[in-house]
């Protein structure tokens, strides 16, 4: 590098013969990178496209969501549905709270009646105007914000090949020998992962926190959301237990045709799932949301229910229900809290949750 | 010939533009935090618990990587010369450009709960270990920071002089009394200063315990802060661990000011790579202080262990990437956008970080050299290290706390991203342009002026030509961390917005192993011709790095 041995003019001639090729090569760069840009700011803002928030399970191939989407675009005709996968169902809700008044969605779908105070507190969500009266739910319907969509009884689904005597409840699950491993899901993405939060909490009330960490040896993992947990871990053998629904046999009754995989019957009782849908306040499409709520709960949609998203139709379908919806288990007990004790109890029962997987 | 700006100018500029990239975030914060109930979360078990694993598993990472540091440092330098060496030292300093995700995919191929060691150990029925937690942690973290401790400490045996090894042979010194009086000496000067630099990697470390610890029972605070606000929108647990964040790297930095560890994150050792004398003649004095089978045997051992340590998840990674799925992923329409995100991330945020570099530097080394005001150029230029007391995650928290009210952030992603990002590859880029700077200056200053060659002309003249080198060498390091960064975008991606380290995490995260491995090659790649092309285009003909 010692640049007093040559003369600077020579020098000079070099450098400058050297230039052109650098000015080129910063032009390619800053073009490439101009173009990338601009590539990816292509905004698709029309009318007539709703944008949905939902689970990846409700969007996937064999999920109720392209069936949907197909029977909605076709009923409206001009319109198209956007659905926007998350990577986890109470993530949806964290999501609408992140963006704010200037979220692109316009109806969330897949929150459920445990987040329903906590998401409306948020001032973010519109009333929906549409009349449920008609729909056949296991509890009462007063809300007008919210549309259910289906509903289901959270269980642990076993492989009854791994483990041919599941335990009958949570006390049982937790003496069982430490061989026994679960997949969890996380409750603060997850609203299956809530619901076992929830579940715990309405058997042993006080003492929950004290049954988080003697049931801790046995989880596996606690997973984001329910999808990686049901199909990357469980159905992969990884252990022989996951936190799922009472319904998750039907599937495999129906279309894989066997009886491998059963849900475990609790003594304690099973916490219920109502699965809802809302529509944002700042959407500038109310009417074509509405529209959609509209058909979400219209024979038609709800007929993909049972085996695309493999829970209970919240219409009734008479002989389009599957046989094997008959082979399920039916909870002794429907366990509940109402949404507002979520609300009050959600931070420090998450908070207790979290004190207990951390250890001591 | 153009107007001259005075010699603050640029300085100001970049400390202003730096300023507002990093000050109005965190009086955001800070606002935030006033309201925050202190006494509350010094109570908060939860909190107090991610603290102490972040402490313990950054103090365990740290005793691990020097023991095992340590023998390779020792090993290399007693084999002096043997074939190969050189491109070991060099495949050291490979784990500097890979991106961290990438090289999580490979350790997960083979220590995994699937991987090559667990396949192996079922062969004799021995039942899989625990990988996801603490020991995933433990190992990735080995993975990144023995080979970095293992070529920072063979430098400082190399710098021991050959009559000391003469003497060593003349008194028919021990191998234990060469290690005890010679070179445990030598080594012990470096290790505080090189322990706390990687406490601090480990202790900020994120890609590494989002993706390998599994559960609340494992996280550090900066991913808890991830959690905080991605998972639970809880923008007061984000913000108090934030502070919290805050608090420990500014001890840290103190503390390494303290033990003058110069906050190069260990980037020195690519200039010193450069000329070690790793392949001088037969006669190295060294030759014959440990004779016999055993030595050579030990020795051989603990190189082919260090070697495979290394190698296996790189192997592993490469050849998992061929598979049923490398088409359909290569085409798949989320790779491409991810990828073009990538490489514009990369790119933008390699310019904006040089640029800031060279402004910095450009008023720093006039306030040295004309003005001799040494302690005020060093301040200067140590803005450009904000990063390192505002890791990302907090940085970030700070400009979505700033940017929450005025619109929808990410929809704004990449231009967060790319400002984190530019920042994040400050401090090695203000390292690797410094001393060049500098010579260029302080040996022809005077003449030059006497000369009159000034401003453009003296740019475009004089400092070019230096600066060349160094320049693309920072454009391509600074280039292809951005590449591989999964901080920033965690926080701000989306499924509009993803980016390959993004993509490749989320894969990893639904275990859809097949796609991850594509994706992870096809990262690896970027980076690496990023790294060549830009060196290879600015660099000129006798590039840097050879």
């Amino acid at each position: 590098m010692s640049m007093t041995s040559v003369p600077t003019s020579m020098r000079m001639n070099q450098s400058t013969a050297r230039t052109c090729r650098h000015r080129l090569s910063i032009a390619v760069l800053v073009g490439t990178t101009c173009a990338m840009t601009l590539a990816n700011a292509q905004a698709a803002d029309e009318t007539r496209s709703l944008t949905v928030y939902t689970y990846e399970s409700f969007t996937a191939e064999w999920g109720p969501g392209p069936a949907i989407k197909t029977g909605f675009e076709e009923q409206c005709g001009d319109c198209t549905i956007n659905f926007v996968a998350l990577d986890s169902s109470a993530g949806i809700l964290n999501r609408v709270q992140l963006e704010g008044k200037s979220s692109p969605a316009d109806v969330v779908l897949g929150l459920d009646t445990n987040l329903m105070a906590i998401a409306e507190d948020t001032g973010l969500l519109s009333r929906s105007g549409v009349d449920t009266s008609a729909l056949e739910l296991p509890t009462e319907w007063t809300s007008d914000t919210f549309v259910p969509f289906d509903y289901g009884y959270f269980a642990f689904v076993y492989d009854t090949e791994a483990l041919p005597e599941p335990p009958t409840s949570f006390d049982e699950l937790i003496d069982a020998s430490e061989e026994l491993k679960i997949i969890i899901q996380d409750p603060r993405t997850s609203t299956p992962g809530l619901g076992l939060l929830l579940w715990m909490k309405s058997v042993y009330g006080d003492k929950a926190m004290d049954k988080w960490q003697a049931l801790q040896p046995h989880i596996l993992t606690v997973t984001k959301g329910w999808s990686e947990a049901y199909f990357s871990l469980f159905l992969n053998g990884e252990a022989p237990m996951v936190l799922s629904y009472s319904t998750s046999p039907a599937y495999h009754m129906e279309i894989d045709e066997t009886d491998r995989y059963q849900a475990a019957p609790f003594s304690d009782g099973h916490y219920l799932q109502v699965e809802v849908a809302a529509l944002l306040k700042q959407s500038p499409r109310q009417e074509l949301g509405r529209e959609f709520l509209n058909y979400l709960i219209s024979p038609e949609a709800q007929a993909s229910i049972p085996l695309g998203n493999v829970m209970y139709p919240v219409t009734d379908l008479e002989d389009k229900l599957p046989a094997s919806f008959d082979r399920l288990i039916t909870p002794v007990e429907t366990l509940q809290f109402t949404p507002e004790d979520v609300r009050d109890g959600r931070k420090s029962w998450i908070n207790e949750w979290l004190e207990a997987s951390t250890g001591s | 010939m153009s107007t001259r700006w005075p010699w603050w100018a640029s300085g100001t500029a970049a400390l202003l533009i730096i300023a507002a990239m990093t000050l109005l975030p965190l009086a955001a914060m800070l606002a935030q935090a006033g309201a925050i109930d202190w006494q509350g979360i010094a109570n908060n078990t939860y909190l107090l618990r991610v603290i102490r694993f972040s402490l313990y598993q950054a103090l365990a990472s740290t005793v691990l990587a020097l023991l095992s540091a340590i023998p390779v440092a020792l090993a290399l330098s007693h084999k002096p010369t043997f074939p190969g060496r050189s491109l070991i030292v060099s495949l050291f300093s490979l784990s500097l450009v890979i991106p961290t995700i990438v090289a999580i995919y490979g350790i997960v191929a083979v220590f995994g709960r699937t991987g090559w060691l667990n396949e192996f150990l079922a062969l004799s029925d021995i039942k899989p270990l625990a990988f996801y937690g603490l020991p995933g942690i433990l190992i990735a973290h080995v993975f990144f920071n023995m080979p970095l401790a293992a070529r920072i400490l063979l430098n400082s045996l190399e710098s021991i002089p050959a009559d000391n090894w003469r003497l060593c042979r003349q008194l028919g010194m021990t191998p234990w009394t060469i290690f005890r009086h010679l070179e445990w000496h030598r080594m012990k000067h470096q290790l505080p200063a090189l322990a706390l630099l990687i406490f601090t990697l480990c202790f900020t470390s994120f890609a590494i315990v989002m993706t390998l610890g599994g559960g609340p029972r494992s996280t550090t605070i900066e991913v808890a802060i991830y959690q905080a606000l991605r998972f639970d929108f809880d923008i007061t647990l984000a913000v108090s661990l934030a502070c919290v964040q805050l608090l420990i790297c500014l001890s840290l930095m103190a503390l390494s000011t303290v033990l003058r560890h110069d906050n190069s994150m260990g980037f020195d050792i690519y200039k010193m790579g450069q000329n070690s004398k790793s392949d001088t003649g037969q006669d190295d004095p060294r030759q014959g202080l440990w004779p016999g089978t055993t030595w050579n045997l030990i020795h051989g051992g603990i190189l082919v262990i260090g070697i495979v340590f290394v190698l296996l998840p790189l192997l592993a990674l490469v050849l998992s990437s061929f598979n049923g799925k490398t088409l359909s992923v290569l085409l798949d329409t989320t790779t491409l956008s991810a990828l073009s995100n990538t490489v514009a991330v990369s790119l933008t945020a390699a310019c904006l970080s040089v640029t800031l570099g060279l402004a910095l530097l450009q008023s720093t080394r006039h306030l040295r050299i004309r003005l001799a005001r040494e302690r005020m150029g060093q301040w200067l230029q140590l803005t450009g290290n904000i990063i390192l007391v505002l890791p990302p995650l907090v940085l970030g928290t700070g400009l979505f706390l700033l940017l929450r009210p005025l619109a929808d952030v990410f929809s704004i992603a990449l231009i967060l991203v790319i400002m984190i990002n530019s920042l994040m590859a400050l401090p090695f880029v203000l390292r690797i342009l410094e001393t060049p700077m500098m010579n260029a200056a302080s040996a022809q200053d005077r003449l030059l002026r006497s000369l009159g060659i000034q401003g453009w002309n003296r740019w475009r003249h004089i400092d070019w030509p230096q600066l060349r080198k160094p320049l693309a060498l920072s454009l391509a390091l600074s280039a292809t961390l951005s590449a591989g960064d999964l901080s920033a975008i965690a926080l701000f991606g989306s499924e509009r917005v993803r980016t390959l380290p993004l993509l490749l995490y989320q894969r990893m995260g639904s275990y859809r192993l097949e796609e991850a491995a594509v994706t992870a090659g096809i990262l690896l790649l970027t980076c690496l011709l990023l790294f060549a092309a830009i060196q290879w285009l600015i660099g000129g003909k006798e590039r840097a790095g050879n």
